[in-house]
């Protein structure tokens, strides 16, 4: 199984935990992720207007690149999933973008959508296999209430996106329990964090995370996973600090017996 | 500057996408925006102001900078008509002239902190500023 692998800029800095937990498990699961050679910054937020084109083209870029090598496209963050996986669609059904697009990089060939997105969550169910993971499990998170964060960038738009059941999502449960936790659901894992408000109105913020953190510790959960580095920011910086918030990556590594994580979750495993 | 309401209102109907006729006005984009409360005017309201042609009031709203792009209205619209790209057309409008960026690098230290992930700092300056 081999994937060619965008990482994106925030897993090179301030999210490393969540990219080097997740070579290390894709290694033990017999998983070959091969880096693009060349990358940029994916932009993290989908540019929506139909007259954008520039600030598209690094996407592209990346989708060719794992067309050159005639392998799917793996991703991590949420963020850069759902910006190169839109953009995707946009090479595939929009024309007059195909058009303008490929006018401006001329490439060998055209690039047209070709190229297959895959999550690492969906690689993990679909490649994997949930059932090989609980195989390999060796130091199971059993007992341990941990509850999804799913947000919105990797469900919404539904349409596009296609990853799971946009308002009744299961695939980060199906992941907890595969690593022998128990998951817990909870009515907010599929509303927003506040994302970039932050960065200027901190009580939008706060306001979204306190809701989120305060419904899955009324649930009972412990610990909450996300794949988003700024969702992880919102729930610890902006939230109640009623749960711990991992990389759901950090717990897979610990479960497979290759990294213990930071914070109290280690110790009763 | 001399702004034309309806030039304006053209730019962001072909900007955004969106068909504003095809909404039936059910109100179930604004009942599940996250930002309600922090929006002077509320996203099935974007719709209706664009096919109405009343933009300026919606360029000129408080609500360009509280949207979270969280989608949950295009998502859950009945009709497909995607509200949220309304009103990033109308901020494009906006931060697409020169001098209205809302966000400027010389900002930026005051508001950082150390556990700030670029994806953050990337995302503002991408939604605030051209
Ligand atoms: S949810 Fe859709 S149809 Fe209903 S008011 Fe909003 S835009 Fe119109
Ligand atoms: S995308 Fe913007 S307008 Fe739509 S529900 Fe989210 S915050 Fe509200």
């Amino acid at each position: 199984m081999k994937f060619s692998y965008y990482p994106g800029c925030t897993l090179k800095t301030r999210a490393a935990s969540l990219d080097e937990a997740a070579r290390l498990s894709a290694e033990a699961l017999g998983v070959i992720m091969e880096e693009l050679p060349e990358w940029q910054c994916c932009g993290a937020v989908y540019p929506m207007a139909r007259d954008e084109y520039a600030t598209k083209l690094s996407a592209v870029r990346a989708l060719d690149g794992a067309k050159q090598s005639d392998q799917p496209l793996l991703t991590l963050c949420s963020a850069c999933h759902h910006v190169i996986k839109r953009v995707n669609n946009d090479m595939r059904t929009d024309s007059e973008m195909r058009m303008k697009v490929n006018n401006y990089m001329q490439l060998d060939t055209p690039y047209a959508g070709e190229t297959e997105v895959i999550h690492y969550l969906e690689m993990l169910r679909d490649a994997v296999g949930f059932g090989k993971l609980r195989e390999k499990v060796t130091n199971p998170l059993s007992g341990r209430k941990i509850a999804a964060y799913y947000g919105c960038m990797l469900l919404r738009p539904s349409s596009v996106m296609q990853f799971d059941n946009p308002e009744n999502p299961s695939i980060m449960e199906d992941f907890i329990a595969a690593i022998g936790a128990e998951p817990v659901k909870y009515p907010y894992r599929n509303e927003c964090c506040g994302g970039y408000v932050s960065v200027e109105e901190k009580s939008i913020a706060q306001d979204m995370s306190r809701r989120i953190t305060h419904s899955a510790a009324s649930g009972g959960a412990e610990a909450v996973l996300t794949a988003c580095p700024l969702c992880l920011y919102n729930l610890n910086e902006n939230g109640t600090g009623e749960v711990q918030v991992y990389y759901f990556t950090e717990l897979l590594a610990q479960a497979l017996g290759l990294k213990t994580v930071e914070g109290g979750l280690a110790h009763a495993c | 500057m001399l702004v034309d309401e309806a030039e304006e209102t053209k730019t962001i109907v072909k900007v955004s996408g969106v068909n504003a006729k095809k909404c039936m006005k059910c109100g179930k984009c604004s009942a599940t925006c996250p930002s309600f409360a922090e929006m002077d005017i509320h996203p099935h309201r974007f719709v209706s102001m664009v096919e109405e042609g009343d933009v300026l009031a919606l360029m000129q709203s408080k609500s360009l900078w509280k949207c979270l792009s969280c989608f949950a209205c295009v998502e859950r619209c009945p009709r497909g008509v995607e509200p949220a790209n309304l009103i990033e057309a109308a901020r494009l409008m906006v931060i697409r002239e020169r001098g209205r960026n809302r966000l400027k690098a010389e900002m930026i230290p005051s508001l950082l902190d150390e556990r700030m992930p670029q994806q953050l700092l990337v995302s503002a300056f991408r939604k605030y500023s051209k």
